[in-house]
Parts: C-alpha cells; structure tokens; sequence
C-alpha cells in the first residue's frame, strides 16, 4: 500500500467506508444467527478493498450494477445503510418494501441500478447503463460488478463484446474471490488470470491486489479517465477472498482441500486492519482520529440496527403493488 | 387511406415515434443496414443514425439485458428478437429481470421497454423458427403481452407499447408481414386492455389473436352463409386481459371459441375458457373449445406443417360443432 501519496482526508474516507462495510456485515450477520433474517445473505466481509476503492474513482451521478452479494458495492456508493438493513430484514421500510431483500437492493436515486440475484445478470444491464450515457452524452460512466463466477456467463462475453466494439464508458470489474458457492475458479477455468480475457475483445485488462484499497483505486481511476474519454471500457481484475461461505449459512469446509490455512492466510491481509495499521505506520492519522471515526460509525450502525428492528413488516397487500405502473 | 404492408405499418410507427421522443432507440440482429430481417425498420438507420438504430452482434441475452439497462436510465428502447423462439435465448433478461424490477425495487424503478419479435408457422421454418410463445411469457407477472392483428393495429398498438411505461413483449405475425393492408393516414395509440369487436354476432363468440383474428372473419363470413351469427373479438393484449369484453358477449351468445396459434395445453383458450367457467358457467350452451396447435413441434414439411397449424376450416369446423 502507497499510504504516502494520498491526504489524510482520502485516506480516512477509504478507512471509514470500510469499516462501515465491515461493521454492517457483522451485524447482518448478527441477524442471521439471532434468526431475525427471513432467507439468507451474502456478506461481503474480506473484500471490502474492491469496492471501496472502485467506487472512490466514481463521480455521485455514475452508475453501479451489483451482485447477490452487494452490500459492499451499495455502501460503497452512499446507500442509505438504514434502508438497506430494513430490506434484509423484510421490513417496510427497506429500500423495496420487503419485497426484494438482501439480493435485489436497489437504490436508483444513488445510480445503483440494482443487486441481482442471477449470476452475470447484472452485466448487460450495467452496458445498457453506459449506453444511455453514450447517447444522451451525459459524460456518465458505469461500472458493472462480478465475481469470477459472473465471468463465466454468456453475458460476460456478450455484454464486454458489445462495449469494446461501441466504445461504451463502462469498467467491468470482476472480483476473483476464487469460489462460486463450493467449486473452485481454478478447478473449472484454465487460465490463472481472468483478466487475460480482456486480450480477446480488445480492451485492457488489468490484474489488482483487492486486498489493497489504493492499488484498487488506482486501476479504477485510469480506467474512469478511460471511459470518460469514450475510449471505452477496461476489465479489472481483483484477486480477493470473501472471509465468510457462499451465504450465511454456509460453513465454507470446502476451501480446506487446497491450503489448511487458506482462509487464515487471506484473513492475514484483511484490508480493513492492515489500511488503519499503514495509515498510523505512515503517520497520517493519529490513533484517535481512527477511535473517533470508528465510533461515529459504530454509532450510525447501531441506529440503523434498531431502525432495521422496529421497522413493521409490510401488510400483505403490499404483495401486490408495484407490479406494473401507469 | 392509403395502402401499406403490415411490415410497414411497423415500420411507420416506429418512425414516428422516433421523431416524437428522441429517448426511443432500437436495437436488435440485422435491424439496421438492411432495414430488418422481415423489413420492418427499412429507411430508420439512414434517418437517424446507428447510435439509434443499432446493428448488434448475435448475443439475445445481452442486447436484451442492455435494452434492460437503457430503460432503468432514461431511454426507451425497441429491442427486434428476430423470431419469438430466441426469447429462450433471452429468457432471463425478459423474465427474470425486464419482468420483476419494478417490483424487486419496491416501485423505484420503471422498465419502459419493447420487445419486438415475430411468432407463428408457415413457412416451413421448423421447430426452432415458428413457435408462439405469447401463452409461455403470459405467465410471468410485470410483462404486457400484445398481439396485434391488422396491420392498422400493429401500427396503434406499437405506438402504445413504445409510450407504455411497462416491459411490453409485442407478438408481431410473421406471415403477416408482406400482407396489404388499407390503414388509415393517421393511427393514433390503441389501448392496452381494450378488446375489438371485430364483427358482432349472436350465435357463437370466438375470441382470437394475431392472425387468427383476420381467420376468425372469414370462418364467420362462411358460417354466415350456414345461417351461423358469430362475434369475433380480437384480444389485442393477453395481459391485460379485457376478460368482461368477452364475458358480454359470452352471456349473449352462449357459446365460445378460443383461437390462438400457441399450442394447446397451458395456453390462452386454458386461461380464457377456465374463467368463463368460473364466471359464466350456467351461460353456456355448449362446452368452450379451442384452436390452438396441437402439442407437437412445429415441423418442417408443408404436408406436416400446415395440416396441423390453426387455419380458417379448423375455427370453421369447431363453431359448426359446438352450435349445430
């Protein structure tokens, strides 16, 4: 991590989003074990690094799709995290009215153009995005999030297909985090680098640490500039490791038959710790500006908890609005 | 009046609603450069430029799926599947996605899309190139589904469907296509929901869609001759389904038919039928009954295709039947 080249003030902006991030996925967790979460949720827990330092090269009004596992992409981009946790629950005042919950949150006044619980779904949606932005010359970008199992989709290849042959401001970012539910990337892909794909279409491919918020940032940022510039799109890759199984319920005793001390090995490079642990190496915080930032969020978490908690569950008439409009 | 194929008649309403709101853009295979597989969009990529009209590679799911995000953002995008049976190959852009946004977001958002694509056998295209798939995507809540008859309802109903701020899927008839028509100079928007009595009769109704409208009219010009009065009511949209239209007229004339080319089992004469079961059981005179392709797939030889497709004879026979 280069925690010298950037302020204090950007630096703190990347620590805090993490740790909101963090501190929320414990808490949905939290859910998950106290039985309060109808269904289940992906946490986002170890790959906080990828989103936060994607979205700090957006601009308020750009586009982001999302993935079933989301909420990192969703805070990242300023959701209303008391909303988002009301959703998870299946409560009212969640951001769909306890008809989507965690896999399909939506909050299009952020351009987040929605969670999505199809694999690779969210890719064509996310270029559509970017073709919006081509034609109505709004200068927008958007940024379509996946994961490695994403990559393997036909929309992978039809949607980065048609972005790099119109030139379309889009960033596809594909976060490795080497398991789609139990079966290993490396065990059903013959290439190391999913980046290399990029060759194929034309486009830069680029392979980042997403354990390193900067690194993430910097790809993102010269990716940005790309896409503004109507060059067109880029393909990051991210190699990162999601800390938790597929889902809350989900034990993860598959990821033992590579390394004993794979998941520890990744948990080493938590993006979170080792971020505070540069910035107080390099001095640009001191100890308790962090304790400062860490309550302030801690303290918005546990307001959006209780909002989350107290929330009504919708009247079951709610089940039939918003399916069509006038 | 003025003379127009039913391809034109698209071509028309697409044209003019371009010039109307500059957010419509359409995209689809071949759309383009010449101006549509079935011609439905000749003249449009010159007039407006290939930002607007946009040639894409052979990738359904993923022009659909951006045809999906154009929406979300602000466009209103006229998606061509070049034939209906490549829906399946779009399936999750139109259903699980176009299909249930607005309700996944509780509301937020809005998918004012068009799904252009032709249905229907006859022209020895085999299995994977005539099917209906209008009673399939009927089934899933959030889609309007249109059918369009005339080349003059093509022309009204795709100007709504373009202004709708709904997933539309508009089932256009692919032999239809080269068909003349007399349509007016100016046609304004037709209603979703809003079924046409196309002819009235009292002795038998027969409710049909697409094509099988304009089939239904001349059965019911040779059952006049057999001293049969029959209505005919062209559907227009199978959701939203204009159900009191045809109950009206079912309490007059106690007898129905179901007429659509998809086939049979789980289709729109099953759904039609069982509601007037349910709404109008001591109506009826005679059991409801149904033209629909039968349970096979659609086959490549002329001996076998048309034999077994809805035709004129088979609505014909199915109304002397229940009325003799």
């Amino acid at each position: 991590m280069n925690v010298k080249a950037y302020s204090k003030d950007q630096l703190l902006t990347w620590y805090e989003t993490m740790y909101r991030m963090r501190r929320f996925e414990e808490e949905v967790f939290e859910f998950y074990k106290q039985g309060l979460m109808p269904g289940l949720a992906h946490l986002y827990l170890g790959e906080e690094a990828v989103a936060t330092g994607v979205c700090s090269a957006l601009n308020d009004n750009d586009f982001i799709g999302s993935t079933h596992r989301g909420h990192g992409h969703l805070i990242a981009r300023g959701a209303d995290i008391r909303r988002m946790m009301a959703e998870i629950l299946g409560k009212v005042d969640g951001y769909s009215r306890g008809k989507g919950g965690s896999m399909h949150i939506m909050a299009m006044d952020k351009g987040i153009l929605g969670a999505n619980g199809i694999v690779g779904g969210e890719i064509p949606i996310a270029t559509g995005a970017a073709y919006t932005s081509k034609y109505k010359k709004t200068g927008q970008v958007a940024v379509s999030f996946f994961g490695d199992g994403g990559s393997n989709e036909g929309t992978f290849h039809e949607s980065i297909n048609m972005a790099a042959a119109w030139d379309l401001p889009i960033i596809y970012v594909l976060e490795n985090n080497l398991y789609g539910i139990s079966v290993d990337t490396r065990d059903v892909t013959n290439t190391p680098d999913l980046a290399d794909r990029a060759i194929g279409y034309g486009i830069p491919g680029v392979i980042v640490d997403g354990m390193d918020v900067m690194a993430v940032y910097e790809a993102a940022k010269t990716a940005v500039e790309r896409a503004r510039s109507g060059a067109g799109p880029t393909l990051i890759e991210c190699k990162t490791y999601r800390w938790q199984g597929h889902h809350v319920g989900d034990p993860a005793t598959y990821r033992k038959r590579r390394s004993e001390t794979e998941k520890e090995d990744w948990m080493a490079r938590c993006p979170v710790d080792c971020t505070r642990a540069e910035i107080l190496a390099a001095k640009k915080a001191k100890v308790s500006d962090l304790e400062a930032l860490e309550a302030a969020v801690n303290k918005e978490i546990a307001e959006a908890v209780n909002f989350a908690k107290e929330s009504p569950y919708p009247d079951v008439s709610e089940a039939f609005e918003a399916i069509y409009t006038e | 009046m003025k003379e127009l194929t039913y391809a034109q008649a698209i071509c028309e309403a697409l044209d003019e609603e371009m010039e109307r709101d500059e957010n419509v853009v359409t995209l689809g295979e071949d759309i383009g450069f010449i101006g549509g597989n079935f011609k439905t969009s000749v003249g449009l990529l010159e007039k407006y430029g290939d930002l607007r009209v946009k040639d894409t590679p052979i990738s359904e799911a993923g022009f659909v799926g951006m045809g999906v995000g154009m929406a979300l953002t602000g466009l209103r995008p006229v998606i061509e599947l070049m034939f209906s049976d490549f829906l399946l190959v779009a399936a999750d852009q139109v259903i699980n996605q176009a299909a249930k946004i607005r309700y996944m977001s509780g509301g937020q958002a809005t998918v004012p899309m068009v799904i252009r694509t032709p249905i229907g056998a006859g022209r020895s295209s085999a299995a994977q190139h005539s099917q209906s798939m209008q009673a399939m995507v009927a089934q899933f809540p959030g889609l309007i589904i249109a059918l369009p008859s005339t080349a003059q309802e093509a022309k009204g109903l795709l100007k709504t469907a373009i202004r709708d701020n709904n997933p539309v899927i508009f089932f256009e008839h692919k032999m239809e296509y080269n068909r003349k028509y007399q349509i007016d100079d100016v046609v304004e928007p037709i209603p979703f929901g809003k079924a046409n009595i196309v002819r009235e009769g009292k002795d038998i109704t027969i409710v049909a869609t697409s094509s099988l409208v304009m089939k239904s009219q001349e059965a019911a010009e040779k059952l006049e001759k057999e001293g049969i009065s029959a209505e005919v009511i062209d559907l227009r949209t199978i959701v939203p389904l204009d159900f009191n239209t045809i109950l009206e007229s079912v309490k007059k004339t106690g007898k129905l038919i179901v007429a659509d080319e998809a086939h049979e089992r789980c289709g729109v004469g099953a759904e039609i039928g069982f509601q007037i079961m349910e709404n109008a059981f001591y109506y009826l005179d005679a059991p409801v009954g149904r033209v629909n392709t039968p349970n096979v797939p659609l086959p490549f030889s002329p001996s076998l295709e048309f034999p077994i497709i809805p035709s004129v004879d088979k609505i014909y026979e199915k109304a002397v039947e229940l009325v003799k």
